[in-house]
């Protein structure tokens, strides 16, 4: 075995990182995120350029309304708090409490992701469809891109949950929830962007 | 060893320091989310009442934006603990190369309009 951890004292203080599988998980998620990145660089920059192009269609500042957008940041947020108070109780071998963070987690963002439903269908029957001007399609492509990775984290944490509900925390699923919640946090940080860029500085005028 | 590592275990292994370790950790990270709240809230205060110039608010919210994503990344995703070296180096090499991506986007698509 490559790994030598001592399990005999109990749970080891950073079981995501106590295996060599999850040592190389941890790495291999970075470099992925790395990826992820570079790849959102690119719309936010399509979309950047692409921002005034409205050819005679609505404008997002004729449609945004902050409070819905302040509402969804706070959604996703919150559910960044709660998946890392799911691996802080992780770290201390309470199941039950990560359990239920992450539980609280995948909640939060269902009401994320509804929201952006309904947002995207209140803009559609405000006249802004996807191919109305290269505008819209640079916004619906970067902000439903998102939208895509957060439907693609709740499958995942939910496929993790379903699957290890009664498990308790192991050195093989510990790395695996450590993995999702660096996703979930990497979300998160795109978002940052998305409402500063997509939503404020259009409702700002700039 | 196998078999030990789908086994629950029914006590945790840390020591009293690392117990003290993690319940500062756990305070940092409530008070680096109530930060990263403020920052929300002050960004879309300063867009929401209008009543700042649209020349400050601008780089004012793009400023907020950029500490915030530090926050997330150094605290929320822990890249201030040690043993992330190498995860820095991946990550700034990432934003090394998506700082030109925006920019030539930006460009070629908003100003030249190639």
């Amino acid at each position: 075995m490559a790994d030598h951890v001592d399990v005999s004292q109990g749970l080891p203080a950073e079981p995501h990182r106590a295996t060599l599988e999850g040592k190389n998980k941890f790495l291999a998620m970075w470099c992925f995120l790395t990826g992820e990145t570079i790849m959102f660089a690119t719309f936010f920059g399509t979309f950047l350029g692409l921002r005034h192009q409205t050819a005679g269609g609505p404008a997002l500042a004729d449609l945004v309304a902050l409070p819905l957008v302040f509402f969804m940041t706070m959604l996703l947020l919150t559910s960044s708090l709660t998946s890392v108070l799911g691996i802080l109780a992780m770290k201390k071998n309470n199941f039950k409490a990560m359990r239920n963070y992450f539980v609280i987690t995948v909640l939060l963002g269902f009401g994320f992701i509804g929201c952006e439903i309904y947002e995207f269908y209140h803009y559609y029957h405000a006249g802004l469809g996807y191919t109305t001007s290269a505008f819209a399609s640079s916004f619906y492509t970067l902000v439903g891109l998102h939208g895509f990775h957060v439907l693609f984290g709740l499958g995942w944490i939910i496929t993790l949950l379903s699957r290890y509900w009664n498990a308790g925390v192991t050195l093989t699923n510990a790395h695996k929830f450590y993995a999702a919640s660096l996703y979930w946090h990497f979300i998160d940080v795109i978002w940052v962007f998305i409402f500063t860029v997509v939503y404020l500085l259009a409702a700002g005028g700039a | 060893m196998a078999e030990e590592l789908s086994k629950p275990f029914d006590k945790s292994a840390m020591t009293l320091q690392e117990r003290a370790e993690h319940s500062k950790e756990t305070r940092i990270q409530i008070i680096s989310f109530a930060f990263m709240i403020g920052l929300t809230v002050l960004s879309f205060l300063a867009v929401g009442t209008e009543v700042l110039a649209t020349g400050f608010v601008v780089p004012f919210i793009l400023l907020l934006g950029v500490i915030q994503f530090f926050l997330q990344l150094f605290y929320f995703m822990h890249l201030k603990d040690k043993d992330h070296g190498w995860p820095n180096m991946l990550f700034s090499s990432g934003l090394v190369l998506s700082a030109p991506v925006v920019i030539s986007l930006i460009l070629l698509l908003g100003i030249v309009k190639w």
